[in-house]
């Protein structure tokens, strides 16, 4: 099973208010029943922002560099639709925001990011970013402020263990959306307690086959 | 010498009815050499259409003229507007029956799209820069480009090539129909650079036909619902078909406008099993077709009186047609 979450940093140059947290959290298909693909993924309002109907961005740090990161994203997803008509698959547009990011390379975007969605076989897909666009398709991530506190338990918990283990142990365990889902309010609700810049609310985006939606839920105030 | 300017296309911006320089006719005209001084009937076209930047004395600009002409042997387009919706029709003409038919209307943005007659790559072209300017604007200024400032984009554009030596006209004319907050507007774009809003609007070859059958009935499109627009939409297509069969494969159907509740129902194409669905009603309800001969104003109240009732059919329908077409169904 995997799950992908993202943390967020205070914006550097905006106004003091307290930011809420981001997160986001992805879990792979069972694979009993591969036709029950599913995937769960949060990102925050302030970040989050649906590109094509499967796939959804989330970034932590500068909102200035994040927003214009966002629309100039969006405005080549519209004409990827007006030229190829359709809607851009979630590893084009991985492969897109890796371009775009490393375009400025020599005066980059301060972005983390986090792309989730589905890709063209309906699986889960969750690619990671550094700020000039290296990336890498993972089972999950988190970025931002309260990443390193994250990280680890995400890695505790669904990390696949080592194939170097003798008796050999099943490499994946499957993650139910709602399973996902609570593991991403469990690690936010940690991460709150202890990162100062974590808390308020998150947002989390599920998206399966079946659509795409979105919870609010509330984190501590302070 | 005078009779053949007559004959020539009328054109918006010639305010000559005669030949000031007729007595200049008679010297040879020196590009072509002296040989065909003598034989040659003289007509003043030959002798100023060379470039796009020369003048005839009559003050015409030969070449967008004959960019115009261009226009004028493209299949048929139509686009009829009402207050609250925008409707582009075109007929589907293939080069041969093996090929696939071009694509004449596009889509540039969620509140506009052009239907185009001509040169189609030249149209596909615009399109392209449309789209472009769509997308630089919403970017910009997080609103869609007003349709006005699309039409005068595009004619900006086009007055470019008709001003520069190396260039030449598009020789495309575009329906452009678009929503914005003051509404649902059609504009025909020239060649020329000109455009100018419309009603309604047919262009193309046998397009005279369709339009004399909007003339009649243009006064009342502002308060059509859009089912009746997409309705004349056909009738006037199956004007220009000219005895041809009107079915789902040589016709493309495309709406845009804004529901009665207020949402913005994007630029989309009709999908061509609706289409025939409609086609269907339509010659269940009207057993002549539409008359060319404007006396039949009896059989025309007739048809208004049947299409609503024919409209009851595919209203069950209505409300999934517009959700029936995938998103990207273009």
């Amino acid at each position: 099973c995997r799950g992908a979450a993202t943390g967020s940093t205070r914006t550097t140059a905006g106004p003091a208010w307290p930011s809420p947290a981001r997160t986001t959290a992805w879990s792979p298909p069972t694979p009993a029943s591969p036709s029950d693909t599913t995937s769960s993924r949060a990102s925050t309002p302030r970040s989050a922002s649906c590109k094509a109907d499967k796939c959804v961005i989330a970034s932590s740090g500068f909102q200035g560099d994040i927003k214009a990161l966002q629309k100039n994203l969006a405005a080549r997803e519209l004409l990827y639709q007006h030229q190829h008509n359709k809607r851009m698959s979630c590893p084009a547009m991985a492969q897109l925001l890796s371009n775009t990011l490393y375009y400025k390379r020599f005066f980059p975007y301060y972005a983390f990011n986090v792309l989730g969605g589905l890709d063209s076989e309906g699986k889960g897909c969750v690619y990671s970013y550094d700020a000039v666009g290296s990336y890498e398709r993972t089972g999950y991530s988190a970025q931002g402020s309260g990443s390193t506190l994250i990280m680890p338990v995400l890695d505790n918990q669904l990390k696949s263990p080592s194939p170097l283990l003798v008796p050999a142990r099943d490499a994946v365990t499957p993650l139910s959306e709602s399973e996902a889902v609570d593991l991403v309010k469990d690690v936010f609700a940690s991460a709150t307690e202890r990162d100062i810049y974590t808390g308020d609310k998150v947002e989390i985006v599920v998206i399966n086959k079946a659509g795409t939606r979105r919870e609010y839920i509330e984190l501590r105030k302070d | 010498r005078q009779q053949k300017e007559e004959n020539s296309t009328p054109e918006p911006y010639s305010c000559y009815g005669h030949a000031p320089l007729a007595h200049l006719a008679s010297s040879p005209d020196r590009r072509r050499g002296e040989s065909r001084g003598g034989r040659r009937p003289r007509m003043f076209r030959n002798q100023y259409d060379t470039d796009v930047t020369t003048w005839s004395p009559q003050g015409r600009l030969f070449q967008v003229e004959y960019a115009m002409e261009a226009v004028k042997q493209g299949s048929a387009c139509v686009g009829l507007r009402s207050a609250t919706h925008a409707v582009l029709a075109a007929a589907n003409k293939s080069a041969n029956e093996l090929s696939s038919h071009q694509r004449k209307v596009f889509r540039v943005a969620d509140h506009a799209g052009v239907a185009l007659a001509g040169l189609t790559a030249d149209g596909r072209v615009l399109s392209r820069f449309l789209r472009n300017e769509c997308i630089n604007h919403a970017f910009v200024y997080d609103a869609p480009l007003p349709v006005s400032r699309l039409a005068l984009r595009l004619a900006d554009k086009a007055q470019v090539c008709t001003q520069r030596s190396w260039k030449r006209p598009y020789g495309v004319g575009l329906l452009v129909a678009g929503l914005d907050e003051s509404g649902a507007h059609l504009y025909y774009n020239c060649p020329s650079g000109n455009y100018f809003e419309y009603q309604a609007f047919a262009i193309g070859s046998r397009s005279q036909a369709a339009k004399t059958y909007l003339e009649r009935r243009f006064e009342k499109f502002n308060a059509y619902t859009p089912d009746e627009l997409i309705k004349d939409a056909l009738s006037a297509i199956k004007e220009t078909l000219q005895g041809e069969k009107l079915t789902s494969s040589n016709c493309t159907i495309a709406i845009v406008g804004r529901k009665e509740d207020g949402t913005v129902e994007p630029f989309s194409m009709i999908d061509s099993k609706r289409i025939q669905e409609i086609i269907d009603s339509m010659e269940a309800a009207d057993e002549a077709p539409a008359a060319d001969v404007p006396a039949e104003s009896s059989s025309m109240q007739e048809d208004r009186g049947d299409a609503p009732a024919a409209r009851d059919a595919p209203a069950a329908d209505e409300p999934a047609a517009p959700d029936a077409p995938a998103p990207m169904d273009i």
